[in-house]
């Protein structure tokens, strides 16, 4: 059996468990040994997005002797899972059996899709769902179709939350538009960061979606703070939560 | 003042972000629908980014190859090395021809170089003759957009502007009567304009012409009825031959505006019958950016605007928030190679979304420079104190799995007894408009752990 060294984003660890719970559960369930790596803390984005490449390199050093054990690294973020395959060359380019380690890493729903080759989940989510695209996921990992460019229409996030008996995705105005979190640039640009987060708001909104999921808790954590600030009835969850079949 | 501050400005007035936002979104709307009428979209823009990579390897033959092309055509051209000797060519050649008024068409490069404020203090009036340009100098601002010079101006807005300016009805915002009342004043500056100076969107190395785009044919007109023409260009405007005119004149519009070509495409073969054309090659910087191997590619920008179209911080931000020439994400690149220190917070008034980098019809890799931006503003001590402290600290905890543990387990503990009042004030500009994340009691390794601990078993459905 194909080992999975399970990738938890630092802030997912410790502030949305049930995220890496649910995460650590679909896995197991798609037949593979999953193994969390007590060692493990961030990857070193916060660092390198601010241009502190220097403090960003020991994680990056670090991160990549932790997960080399495993056949497979997996995590529920398409933002972490980027910085690894798309800026973790800058630290490790040259260090032999770098580039063996970026082709197994995967953010969760890729390797559910492409590897695990997940068609139908076991489970049940009857409400209307709104998808958030976050967009490392989907701009770096090209995990779906973006609306920029003349590519035929594809999302494996998507995919599958349809793999889930009942989900209903809503249809957005603006289908892949950033949400505004964007790591320091929540606090440091607070006031674009927020506008954008309520105009999405407003979308899923629009679009009658009871449940807002994206594949990144980054986003959503912006857009749960948001969304209870100002009381809407709008739930957000994790779409690691939804596929392993969690209750709202 | 520092980009965030500018934007809290302008969004503090939500209900005209939110316009702004809609109309440019409105833009980004049509240009997809123009991309996707085109089924070889990506291939275009990959040849066009690839004719344009290997122009920049090749610049210094290329513009040779056009000087003497042009020459042979006829035309004058003249090297500036920055915006003032650029500037101090063109009072020469008009002082020379004893000009005292000029009609000049959008160039995005005169404005660049601050040339009308020169002029004029030498005596020289110019009149922008784009009706967007026409309005934000009217106004007596620089453009807000480089495509749409007055796209943060509402109707209500040019109407007033107008009716000071040019005697239009009080209170009249018909945007027919309004251009119709501009279109009369232009003609007039026409009629009397002792020269006519243009940009250039492409040059031709190969043939020496060059090609200006318009929607209202006003550099047309601005160039036939005076007899001198000056033409001033960015080296990076050059590409090798004719025939990669198609791919970038296919590119333009549909990025830019959405339309399939701009009205008028206007061709330039040395100077007409009796008149003269000089053309102004200006360096400002570029030669610099040519050398970076991080930041060569925004020179590849053809100026159509799209990012900014799409950019979700510009749509909400207003152009006037980056404070420099070229705004949105290029300008966020060109902007700090100028002055590092006046605009090192342009690379950071970016979510990193690559909007931007989807968009662009050259396949600029926008959001990446922007990130190597960062970079190189951390290296040069430009970073706030705070974020290099903050990104310090925060490497030396995570690089210890036991701290992080205790801190974050501490910040769980204590975070939720706190009184709100400690969490949420002025200090923390999370929670200005959000909520904290809730901080459940314990982390996932310790849930992990439990797990470990205790016989296995599917905890599906648990809460």
């Amino acid at each position: 059996m194909a080992t999975v060294g399970l990738f938890i984003p630092c802030y997912v660890d410790q502030l949305y468990p049930r995220v890496a719970m649910a995460t650590l559960e679909l896995l197991e369930r798609s037949g593979f040994e999953v193994v969390f790596p007590q060692a493990q803390t961030c990857c070193g984005q916060p660092m390198a997005n601010t241009g502190c490449t220097e403090d960003a390199r020991p994680l990056a050093e670090r991160f990549f002797e932790i997960f080399s054990p495993y056949d497979y690294v997996v995590a529920p973020s398409g933002s972490c899972v980027a910085m690894v395959r798309h800026h973790y060359d800058e630290f490790l380019g040259d260090v032999p059996g770098f580039k063996e380690f970026k082709a197994k890493t995967f953010e969760l729903c890729e390797f559910l899709c492409d590897v695990a080759g997940v068609t139908k989940l076991p489970v049940r989510f009857p409400y209307r769902v709104g998808l958030h695209q976050s967009c490392h996921g989907l701009r770096e990992l090209r995990l779906g179709s973006a609306s920029e460019r003349v590519e035929p229409a594809f999302s494996k996030v998507r995919q599958m939350l349809l793999a889930v008996e009942g989900v209903e995705l809503v249809t957005l105005q603006r289908a892949d538009e950033c949400c505004g979190f964007g790591g320091t640039f929540a606090v440091a640009e607070e006031a674009v960061s927020c506008l954008m987060g309520e105009d999405r708001i407003a979308d899923h909104t629009q679009a009658g979606a009871q449940v807002l999921t994206a594949n990144d808790m980054s986003c959503l954590m912006h857009l749960d703070g948001l969304i209870r600030r100002q009381k809407n009835p709008l739930r957000v969850m994790h779409v690691a939560e939804i596929l392993a079949g969690y209750p709202l | 003042m520092n980009h965030a501050s500018l934007a809290a400005e302008f969004v503090r007035d939500k209900e005209r972000a939110h316009w702004h936002d809609n109309t440019l979104w409105f833009v980004r709307t049509k240009r997809d629908k123009a991309a996707q009428s085109l089924p070889e979209w990506e291939t275009l823009r990959e040849t066009a980014g690839g004719i344009k990579a290997h122009t920049m390897s090749h610049l210094a033959d290329y513009l040779e190859e056009f000087e003497r092309a042009a020459t042979r055509l006829g035309a004058q051209v003249h090297w500036a090395a920055d915006g003032d000797e650029h500037n101090r060519i063109v009072l020469d050649i008009l002082q020379g021809h004893g000009a005292r008024r000029v009609v000049k068409s959008k160039s995005m490069l005169t404005e660049e170089c601050h040339l009308n404020p020169f002029l004029e203090r030498h005596g020289i009036e110019v009149i922008d003759t784009d009706l967007g340009e026409r309005i934000v100098q009217l106004a007596g601002t620089p453009p807000s957009h480089i495509v749409l010079p007055a796209i943060h101006l509402k109707k209500e807005d040019v109407g007033q502007l107008f009716h000071e300016h040019l005697g239009t009805a009080a209170g009249a915002t018909d945007p027919k009567y309004l251009a119709e009342v501009a279109r009369g004043h232009l003609r007039d500056k026409f009629m009397r304009a002792d020269a006519g100076i243009t940009g250039v969107n492409f040059a031709i190395a190969e043939t020496g012409g060059f090609v200006v785009c318009t929607n209202e044919g006003n550099a047309d007109l601005g160039v036939s009825l005076p007899k001198l023409h000056i033409a001033s260009m960015g080296i990076e405007k050059l590409i090798p031959r004719a025939k990669d005119l198609g791919v970038f004149l296919r590119l333009l519009a549909r990025s830019a505006t959405g339309q399939p070509i701009t009205t008028y495409s206007s061709h330039f073969h040395g100077p007409r019958a009796g008149g003269e054309l000089h053309i102004v090659l200006v360096d400002n910087g570029r030669s610099e950016l040519l050398a970076s191997d991080d930041f060569r590619r925004s020179l590849h920008c053809i100026r159509c605007g799209a990012c900014m179209n799409t950019c979700p911080v510009y749509r909400r931000s207003g152009g006037f928030s980056y404070q420099s020439t070229v705004p949105g994400p290029i300008g966020s690149i060109l902007a700090p190679a100028r002055d590092p220190a006046k605009y090192h917070s342009l690379p950071f008034a970016c979510s990193l979304c690559g909007s931007c980098t989807d968009v662009c019809p050259v396949k600029i890799d926008l959001h990446h420079q922007l990130l190597t931006w960062r970079g190189a503003i951390a290296r040069g001590g430009h970073l706030p104190l705070g974020k290099r402290v903050g990104m310090k600290l925060g490497s030396l905890v995570l690089r210890r799995p036991w701290l992080y543990e205790l801190l974050g387990g501490l910040a769980r503990r204590i975070v939720p007894h706190l009184p709100r009042v400690l969490v949420y004030n002025r200090w923390n500009p999370w929670g200005l408009q959000r909520e904290l994340p809730p901080f459940p009691a314990q982390s996932f390794r310790q849930q992990y752990q439990n797990r470990h601990d205790e016989p296995r078993q599917d905890s599906s459905g648990h809460s």
